[in-house]
């Protein structure tokens, strides 16, 4: 692997930049791997990345049914943060988010990793008695957090619409200073590139079509281009995560939506944090190219399609336009949606199966960009181990059953 | 923005309607007896099918009664709509 440096950049201007290394090989899949990967997007790749770097498993193959980072890695609104309830998702996103800070030199790439803050606003006394208890259980996990009055944010945000005739009033924010956001397919490129370099095989355009099983044990994969053998079989999904739990006779607490995003012309820069508000369900930031990055929810229905429905969009501009009245009259200038795997307490699935061999990552809902790292760091231990990280042992399937959830709707519900 | 043929109103546009998940999930008989398993199950389970489902709407803003509908996830097109306690179409009387 050509690293990537102002010397290389310097050397290949010389030539045009036409002489540039492939990021990644694409070579045919060998008939058989230690440990196959399903699902090429960012927690797949990262997955692979680990199982090489960590644990020295590096005959590992990935495959994706389309290209790499297409799925819900290239559709999120890109945010990084770690302000969650629960001990058990707390400790989690705070692994992800502190191998996010050292993550760009780790790979080499340039990930436009920008800790630029998230903020949530609190529009009621009760909203903003859940900031401070939020914040409270936040510092005591030594995540960062603080809380900000009316008037901080107004000095932070001075285009947001602090009138106290407001519908919603701001009353007050929660503030993470090392949240914020990261450049989305960069993170797939730079996990597959580095991946590569340590001799995994990132397979494109190889749909997985069945597990086959025998006596309760995985050994491989049919797929679009043939059956391929595999010890182990590490199952990472997203929005399709029930579609291969029926090919393993497997059945999850999982049901996929869709999810849409949205983003204007760009303009020149007038918002430098991150804002998501629960109350009026809305969140946005500006990209450095200038265009506001805009979240909306889910919609109500199941779907696969990649599509959602027109009045979700209605409802989240209605609430963005209420909180920047100066963006009433931008223009849109994309709008798309990916199918997320939605679990009942809002929180992923990470861990073995009843099939031997075999092991899920799913569930991550509306929020899995930002524990790309992390879900890859503790998906590869648990594949290689065969038993979870003590990151991500409550996090198993078995909660289901013994009642012991973990409700992160306030964290994850609205801010994704 | 789906069309959707309420079985008493007739075609009204979703946002009169609210969604109400997977249809024919019975609850189960003697409670006292079941398994964790099979309450996880029962409570958390869901097919989640990628193509054709089985699944509940209530006409929320219209006449507030309950139907099922079959609907493709993928296209969202409805195939299909019948009343409570109907046999879904296909699957015989």
């Amino acid at each position: 692997m050509n690293r990537y440096s102002i010397w290389s950049l310097a050397r290949n201007a010389l030539s045009h930049h036409e002489r540039w290394q492939a990021a990644w090989r694409s070579p045919e899949p060998r008939r058989e791997y230690d440990v196959v990967i399903v699902g090429g997007g960012g927690h797949g790749l990262a997955t692979a990345y680990y199982l090489a770097r960590e644990h020295g498993i590096t005959n590992v193959a990935v495959l994706e049914k389309d290209y790499i980072g297409g799925g819900n890695t290239g559709r999120n609104t890109t945010i990084v943060r770690s302000n969650y309830l629960w001990d058990e998702a707390t400790h989690l996103y705070e692994h992800s988010l502190k191998l996010w800070e050292g993550l760009a030199q780790d790979l080499n790439y340039n990930l436009m990793f920008s800790q630029r803050g998230v903020m949530n606003l609190g529009h009621s006394l009760q909203d903003m008695r859940d900031i401070a208890r939020r914040v409270s259980a936040n510092r005591l996990n030594g995540v960062d957090a603080e809380m900000l009055d009316a008037r901080q944010v107004k000095s932070m945000v001075p285009i947001i619409n602090d009138s106290p005739n407001a519908r919603y009033p701001i009353l007050g924010a929660s503030l993470q200073r090392r949240a914020g956001v990261a450049r989305h397919d960069a993170v797939a490129w730079g996990y597959a590139r580095g991946a590569d370099a340590r001799g995994v095989d990132v397979i494109q355009k190889c749909e997985v079509t069945g597990i086959r099983r025998e006596g309760g044990r995985v050994v491989g994969v049919e797929t679009t281009r043939g059956f391929i053998k595999a010890k182990k079989v590490g199952v990472v999904v997203a929005g399709n995560a029930s579609v291969l739990g029926a090919m393993a006779g497997l059945r999850l607490p999982i049901e996929s939506h869709p999810l849409q995003a949205l983003v204007s012309e760009p303009i020149k820069p007038v918002l430098h944090t991150v804002v998501m508000s629960g109350a009026v369900h809305g969140y946005i930031s500006q990209s450095d190219k200038g265009d506001l990055v805009i979240g909306a929810g889910i919609d109500a229905y199941t779907g696969y399609g990649q599509r959602g429905s027109f009045a979700i969009i209605e409802g989240t501009l209605a609430a963005i336009v209420e909180l920047f009245p100066i963006f009433s009259r931008v223009r849109m200038n994309r709008q798309w949606a990916g199918t997320v795997d939605v679990c009942p307490d809002a929180c992923p699935i990470i861990g073995l199966t009843p099939v031997k061999g075999l092991y899920f990552n799913c569930g991550w809902g509306t929020g899995g960009f930002k524990a790309t790292p992390g879900s890859g760091w503790v998906f590869a231990h648990t594949i290689a181990q065969d038993r979870p990280h003590d990151l991500n042992a409550a996090f198993s399937i078995e909660r289901f059953f013994t009642g012991r959830l973990i409700d992160e709707h306030g964290a994850a519900a609205v801010a994704h | 923005m789906l069309l959707i043929d309420c079985p008493w109103c007739g075609p009204r546009e979703q946002s009169e309607f609210a969604y109400g998940g997977e249809a024919h999930i019975a609850r189960p008989v003697d409670t006292g007896a079941l398994s964790d398993e099979a309450w996880g199950d029962y409570v958390f389970m869901r097919t989640n099918p990628r193509g054709p489902h089985l699944e509940q709407w209530v006409h929320a803003y219209g006449c507030r009664r309950w139907f099922n509908v079959r609907r493709d996830t993928v296209t969202y097109r409805i195939t299909a709509v019948y009343k409570p306690g109907e046999a879904p179409p296909g699957y015989g009387a």
